[in-house]
């Protein structure tokens, strides 16, 4: 049979049954729809989320007291390790490839300007910050590269403790008092707005050595290194090991980098995309199902019409051919349909809700017509083997 | 032209064996007129499909044109009913989603034939049976004798050297019946071999030889031939 008149045939019979093979292809595309949407909301999501972390650049190294020994960070001090200290950011900021060493300390503290009040977060950190995570300095300056053990109490603002303590007036040399000591300001930065539940506008940065004592601390929370992009991310983690494992006596602390941290972001996200992509796909397979529904129903009420092929000489396998064909058809249409339900709603959702992050990448796209197309050769295979197996006379005997 | 030796057909109904035909041996000769009558259940439909490749023996051997075609394969078989057979049902068995053309095609189509050469075949095929004003419309739109000439059409598009006809005027009134067995006798006419199974004496006893069956066996072969 040449392949026009294949697809001729098929089309009759679908088109025979408008309505029908209509639903049918509905329920695949309803099926597709889902699957394209909701990965689109999972990828969407995943880009949003490694954006937020990659704009603090991805050259990035964390140290943090205590072994862990999972990739991860520890939160605090454990036991007898010894404490991160200033003077063990400054060996570390000796290294040949390191281009900027934070130390970091924060807290929670009431911050007074003249009568008026607000309990804020306060980063105890160093003169590199800036650099190291891409923030900008609106008005004044960022903490200056004073002696690291005894700097002098100046405080920077964040934007919106600013226009809390100080409204419109200049807060530019004003003196304020954190947690009882008195710092003055010299600098406000730039609005970087909340990351991943941090205010960093609400909140104020001072010399990392004054916030050991405010909080009466003696180890950092963490010193995050910043290196040269050149340089390999391995030299890199093993300098630091070998230069705290000398001061330390021994490897007390863990060291992760930007990327691993990535990695298991991007694998965590990755299984969540996977989940609601499988649940898009329970709804495929119940579209499935309706494809082997209806291509059952076409053999039993076509079986005289078998019969009828088998006597005009049609062989087995063309019978197989006409039937699968018919079910990859309705699943291709459903597939195509599907595709474009998902994209314009995946569109429409953006469009409605520009917060909500959306995103369909091409390989899904691809991967969804391909699948529907899988899905309607599988869902054919049984009714059309049962309709290449019929036995002619009794085929044409039904009616 | 068919050759059939100590054929056999048995089914299995439960544990019982029924001998739908039971040594059956006959040879009819090319361009024959052939009438095949009896009672339900004699067989007469079973030698039908077997003569025509929808059924096999359980046992015997079927030559056809000179060759075996007793163990064909599937494909062989198809082949060999898409080239050489045309049949005619008693339930017309037209596809009702496709015109009366399109109906007639359908052997072209599955023989793989190049649509212009079975546009000017079709065409044809339905002048003969006078049915070109309707080659247009749907097997619901035309009458019970339309509707078998529109298959008898269909039986001959692929012009074939035996037609096989289960009850042709079954399904058909008095008159459609006469006329659809005048149209298949004038096919005959042309050379063309004519097997038809009926239970209407009246049609049966049209033919130039009459095999009457019973209980699966040849019972009587009114025409000169003796039963085997």
């Amino acid at each position: 049979m040449r392949s026009r008149d294949f697809l001729q045939l098929t089309g009759t019979s679908l088109v025979a049954h408008r309505l029908r093979s209509l639903l049918t292809a509905l329920g695949i595309a309803v099926g597709i729809a889902a699957v394209i949407i909701l990965t689109a909301i999972g990828e969407g999501l995943h880009k949003f989320v490694l954006e937020e972390f990659t704009q603090f650049g991805t050259t990035l190294v964390a140290i943090n007291p205590g072994k862990a020994t999972t990739a991860g960070t520890t939160m605090g001090v454990f036991g007898t390790n010894r404490p991160l200290t200033i003077d063990d950011a400054e060996a570390l900021g000796r290294l040949p490839y390191v281009e900027a060493v934070v130390p970091f300390v924060q807290g929670n503290a009431e911050v007074d300007a003249g009568g008026r009040r607000r309990r804020t977060n306060v980063y105890g950190t160093g003169p590199q910050m800036p650099e190291a995570f891409r923030m900008h300095v609106r008005s004044g300056r960022f903490l200056p590269a004073d002696d690291p053990d005894a700097p002098r109490a100046f405080a920077v603002l964040g934007s919106k403790l600013r226009a809390e303590l100080f409204g419109t007036r200049n807060p530019l040399g004003q003196r304020i008092a954190i947690g009882g000591s008195r710092y003055r300001v010299i600098g406000v930065m730039e609005s970087k707005g909340t990351v991943l539940g941090f205010d960093l506008d609400d909140s104020v940065y001072i010399p990392a050595t004054r916030a050991l004592g405010l909080f009466n601390r003696d180890s950092l929370f963490e010193i995050d290194v910043l290196y040269r992009e050149e340089t390999p991310v391995e030299k890199v983690v093993e300098g630091i090991r070998q230069t705290l494992v000398a001061r330390h006596g021994k490897e007390d602390f863990t060291i992760t980098t930007q990327q691993q941290m990535l990695d298991v972001l991007g694998s965590v996200l990755d299984v969540l995309t996977f989940a609601v992509g499988a649940i898009g796909g329970i709804s495929l397979l119940v579209g499935s199902i309706g494809i082997v529904t209806i291509m059952t129903i076409a053999v039993n009420e076509r079986t005289a019409e078998i019969g009828l092929l088998r006597a005009l000489g049609a062989r087995r396998r063309q019978i197989l051919a006409l039937f699968l064909g018919e079910a990859v058809v309705l699943a291709a249409i459903g597939g195509l349909a599907g595709l474009l339900l998902g994209i314009g709603t995946a569109w429409l959702l953006h469009a409605v809700i520009p917060a909500l992050p959306v995103h369909t990448p091409v390989r899904f796209v691809i991967l969804a017509e391909t699948l529907s197309l899988l899905i309607g050769l599988a869902a054919g295979v049984l009714p059309a083997r049962r309709a290449a197996r019929l036995d002619p006379v009794a085929a044409l005997r039904a009616e | 032209m068919i050759d059939l030796e100590h054929i056999h057909r048995d089914f299995q109904v439960g544990d019982q064996f029924v001998h739908a035909l039971d040594d059956v041996t006959l040879h009819i000769d090319a361009g024959d007129y052939v009438s095949i009558m009896g009672p339900s259940g004699s067989g007469k439909s079973t030698l039908l499909n077997i003569i025509g490749l929808l059924d096999r023996p359980t046992g015997g051997t079927y030559r056809l044109n000179g060759r075996d075609v007793t163990d064909l394969s599937d494909a062989e078989q198809a082949h060999v009913r898409n080239r050489e057979i045309g049949f005619v049902f008693q339930a017309f068995h037209l596809v009702p989603r496709l015109t009366a053309f399109e109906n007639v095609e359908l052997p072209l189509i599955l023989a793989g034939m190049e649509p212009a050469e079975r546009q000017e075949r079709v065409r044809e095929a339905l002048e003969a049976m006078g049915l070109t004003a309707r080659a247009r419309h749907k097997p619901d739109q035309l009458s019970g004798g339309q509707r078998q000439r529109v298959a008898i059409a269909r039986a001959t598009v692929t012009r074939p050297n035996v037609i096989l006809a289960d009850e042709p005027t079954g399904n058909l009134d008095h008159t459609s019946g006469g006329e659809v067995v005048r149209t298949l006798e004038a096919l005959n006419a042309q050379g063309i071999a004519l097997i038809v199974v009926t239970h209407d004496p009246l049609v049966g006893e049209r033919a130039r030889r009459q095999l009457h069956m019973l209980d699966g066996r040849l019972h009587r072969d009114v025409s000169g031939h003796a039963p085997a």
